[in-house]
């Protein structure tokens, strides 16, 4: 399509990109899996030397790893759920003609945009505060004894907090895509006598497909580096009851100055996001070609 | 369909849409409407619409942690690393959608695989060079981080919004005399301005609400309001009401951004797989 | 000032090639038409011109000087798209002035320049204009006018009237050769309508596949078409053809007998036939005419002749103008 004269300048204006994005990638990489073979904590400088997989060993034997990875599937599958099925409802919902549609559009989106801190915080102070919070306040009203949320339920309460925050992503991507579907495939349907149950199933559920994939994939990255929900909330308590791999790796590099152990949890984070990640790639990579 | 029943119909499902949609949105109200509260008052929920409203809390906020330093360093980090993205992927993404190559769709995929790196994974190196080199809560530090993160989103956008310009016109500007340089600054940019204005806006969205990092990499001097919120994560005796002043002013201007460029933000946010 | 000369220019793209060897030598102040069937590399080769795709061998010379290499802009040439590529934030007049923008003129000059430009091609009015809120012919016209501020050593216009409905495009046809006739400067055309070939060329290049099939003036290729394909391409009607035992008796592989060079009879006559589709224009009649053992072939006749679908009639050619060709194609000349 263009002239070599174009394509060399094109290698020129692409290279500055291309060339810190690799070094953003790399450099860090190959460090952390040094590190991670290395005896180094930041407190003892002096005892540092190869370990080969020591570090590995003490991290996927420590039963917090142990809990850490269940609490990073439960959060990631529990948000999923609560956000694909809630989106999927909120989305038939809004494509209906409703009064106020866009004021409706724009209240429900809104929380995607409040940053994680902020939601954390009000969350956990003015909602779930057992005193304070509006949560307390209601269970008083129906004479309940309130419920200390963070306390006894912490994983669950940040399973919530970031449903919130992700439920408006998949209502916005879901929407789009129903919104695409052909008018009148959904009148010939109608036509055709099907009800709203099997419309759903025959023609609505199988053109979401494609939007329920590619929002489950993008959630699920960001859902594996879920942290300032927890850092805010329950600092991953009681215990490590709400500790998930990213605030593990965090408590062992920060906290504890461990950089050799944080750094083998950072590696096998990195390889659990990839395998993620290949599905990912796949489905926007086909999209390319379209 | 009757007349009569649609409409029947479309009161119930209004209803019923406001309902979800104000239950949703009930955390961002309730924090708005807290803070014009006293700190008395705020806690007062039975009687929460009978008590007298206010902005002292505002003032309060302000005085006790400064919100207008983190005001400014959350705005000079968000802007900033984006115009640094926005100054690298212009010209990548338009090599990527004017002169294709065949490695082309290789090296966009693998950009788009740098994003999917759990931030934890490289944390640890990124900390011990950033304190080698000084740049610990430093501005300048996190503006970089934050460009390198949001780039291929960015690039990817640009991309998305450069293939729908006819390469005619670009061609027209070449027949014409323009320079690489000018057929960028007097064609292409101003063509592109609604697809590089909403880039810019969802990026900065982005950087704005970017939590781990900023967390991490900040203590005193640079940190935006994403750590100057988490600072009330430890509460002292009541706050309700300066906490929701100071949540208010840190989310107000990305929730106005936000809402203007929602229509936009499918496409930035899936990579153009759901347009 | 404005030959352009093409020796073995190749283009391929990888192992195919889309233009396999051209050589062409165009004069100063010619107007050249590139016609051929969509696909056959003409607008390739204009973009080979243009230096917006490069040769993969062979070298491009403008003015006898090898620019094989040099980029769109060093070239001095001017381009109208088939889009029109207009700016659409500019107005006509940043469209028109842009140009001399990017040659780094002085802003009176450029503006005294556009105001020329503008008044030349009937704009003067739309100046403050953007294109969006333009008719295609206005578009049209500031694509020109971008193109003849500039004074460029040649003209190149790819395919600039096929977005036009039909009444306009004669119009800019009569235009586009008008300002020929007043710039005097070398015009580079390609089409695929060999109507607008055959009006407006100085000489055409009829392509094929990649492959120049024949460079000469207008009534050249009509009267010699060095190939079936030429002689197929240029007229209209098409050129009927006929091979077979009817093409042996004329020695040769096929023989072809344009639309205008047959007699048409109710009586008596060489192939006898069944009158199909009979297509009444006023001035002329074209006749579908399925002949009896050759197939159905095209015949004009006058207007007024009344002849209708299911009539018997009989045709016979001019034998002066017979076309006959070998079986390779080529033209079998001398009788």
């Amino acid at each position: 399509m263009a002239t070599r004269q174009t394509r060399t300048l094109a290698r020129f204006m692409m290279a500055p990109s291309v060339i810190i994005l690799f070094v953003w990638m790399i450099v860090p990489l190959v460090l952390t899996l040094w590190y991670s073979f290395q005896r180094y904590n930041l407190q003892h400088p002096d005892r540092a030397g190869f370990v080969w997989f020591r570090n590995y060993y003490f991290f996927l034997t420590d039963p917090a790893f142990v809990q850490a990875i269940g609490n990073t599937l439960i959060l990631v599958v529990g948000v999923l759920l609560i956000t694909v099925i809630g989106g999927v409802l909120l989305a038939l919902l809004l494509d209906q003609p409703i009064w106020g549609q866009g004021i409706v559009r724009l209240l429900v989106i809104a929380p995607f945009f409040v940053m994680p801190t902020v939601s954390a915080l009000v969350w956990k102070n003015m909602l779930m505060h057992p005193q304070y919070g509006i949560f307390a306040w209601l269970a008083q009203l129906f004479g309940q004894r309130p419920i200390p949320w963070l306390q006894d339920f912490p994983l669950f309460s940040v399973t919530l907090i970031t449903a919130w925050e992700w439920l408006p992503f998949a209502t916005l991507i879901l929407l789009t895509a129903l919104q695409s579907l052909d008018e009148d495939q959904k009148e010939a349907s109608e036509m055709d006598g099907a009800n709203f149950v099997n419309r759903f199933i025959y023609i609505i559920l199988p053109h979401l497909a494609r939007a329920i994939t590619v929002v489950i994939l993008i959630e699920t990255i960001f859902l594996l580096g879920i942290f300032a929900e927890i850092y805010v909330t329950t600092q991953g308590g009681p215990g490590y009851a709400s500790t998930n791999l990213p605030f593990l790796v965090y408590v062992q590099a920060l906290l504890n100055f461990d950089v050799g152990g944080a750094s083998a949890g950072g590696v096998i984070a990195v390889i659990l996001a990839n395998i993620v990640a290949i599905f990912l790639i796949r489905i926007v990579g086909k999209n390319l070609d379209a | 369909m009757a007349r009569a029943a649609s409409t029947q119909r479309k009161v119930t499902v209004t209803i019923v849409a406001w309902v979800v949609a104000l239950v949703i949105f009930f955390p961002i109200l309730w924090t708005v409407l807290t803070s014009f509260k006293s700190e008395g008052d705020a806690i007062n929920i039975s009687h929460f619409f009978q008590t007298p409203w206010s902005i002292e809390s505002y003032f309060e906020v302000q005085s006790r942690s400064d919100y207008f330093r983190h005001f400014f360093n959350s705005v000079i980090i968000s802007v900033g690393s984006t115009l640094l993205a926005l100054l690298f992927s212009i010209p990548a993404a338009w090599s990527m959608a004017f002169a294709p190559t065949s490695r082309t769709r290789d090296i966009m995929m693998w950009m788009l695989s740098t994003k999917m790196m759990p931030a934890v994974g490289v944390l640890v190196p990124i900390y011990l060079i950033f304190k080698t080199l000084g740049l610990l809560d430093n501005a300048w530090g996190l503006m970089i981080v934050l460009m390198l993160m949001n780039l291929p989103i960015v690039i990817w956008m640009l991309y998305t919004y450069f293939k729908e310009i006819p390469v005619d016109i670009l061609e027209a500007a070449r027949m014409d005399g323009a320079t690489l340089g000018k057929e960028l600054v007097y064609v292409l940019v101003p063509m592109a301005v609604p697809g590089i204005a909403s880039t810019l806006l969802l990026n900065i969205i982005l950087a704005w609400n970017e939590a781990f990092w900023t967390l991490n990499l900040t203590a005193a001097n640079a940190a935006p309001l994403t750590a100057f919120i988490a600072s009330y994560s430890s509460p002292e005796g009541l706050f309700w009401a300066k906490l929701s002043a100071a949540s208010t002013l840190a989310i107000a201007p990305i929730l106005v951004l936000g809402w203007i460029s929602q229509k936009q933000l499918v496409r930035g946010l899936t990579f153009g797989a759901v347009k | 000032m404005g030959s352009i000369q093409l020796q073995h220019v190749n283009k391929s793209f990888g192992a195919h090639a889309v233009i396999p060897d051209a050589s062409l030598t165009i004069e100063d102040g010619e107007f050249v038409v590139f016609v051929g069937p969509s696909g056959c590399g003409k607008s390739t080769l204009l973009r080979l011109i243009a230096g917006l795709e490069d040769t993969t061998s062979g070298e491009i010379l403008l003015d006898g000087r090898d620019m094989t290499a040099a980029p769109p802009a060093k070239r001095e040439l001017a381009m109208v798209f088939q889009s029109y590529a207009l700016y659409p934030h500019m107005t006509v007049a940043q469209n028109i002035g842009f140009p001399l923008k990017m040659a780094g003129m002085d802003k009176a000059a450029i503006d005294a320049k556009v105001k020329e430009a503008a008044a030349t091609l009937n704009l003067s009015s739309y100046l403050d204009r953007r294109p969006r809120n333009l008719s295609g012919g206005q578009r049209q016209r500031v694509a020109i006018g971008r193109a003849i501020v500039r004074q460029p050593k040649a003209f190149l216009f790819d395919e600039p009237l096929s977005n036009l409905d039909a009444a306009l495009r004669v119009n800019m046809r009569l235009e586009i050769s008008e300002l020929h006739q007043q710039l005097k400067t070398t015009m580079i055309y390609v089409t695929h309508d060999q109507v607008e070939a055959m009006t407006m060329a100085d000489r055409i290049v009829v392509l094929n596949a990649g492959n120049i099939e024949q460079f000469g003036t207008p009534m050249e290729l009509y009267r010699t078409p060095a190939n079936r394909f030429v002689a197929g391409f240029i007229g209209s009607p098409k050129m009927n053809f006929v091979d077979g035992a009817e093409a042996a008796k004329h020695g040769a592989a096929a023989i072809g007998v344009r639309p205008e060079h047959m007699q048409v009879s109710t009586s008596a006559g060489a192939w006898k036939g069944t009158v199909g589709v009979a297509e009444h224009l006023g001035s002329d009649t074209f006749l579908h005419v399925n002949v009896d053992g050759l197939g159905l072939m095209t015949v004009r006749t006058e207007g007024e002749k009344q002849l209708h679908h299911g009539d018997t009639v009989w045709l016979t050619p001019d034998p002066a103008r017979i076309y006959r060709f070998d079986k390779d194609g080529r033209s079998l000349r001398a009788n």
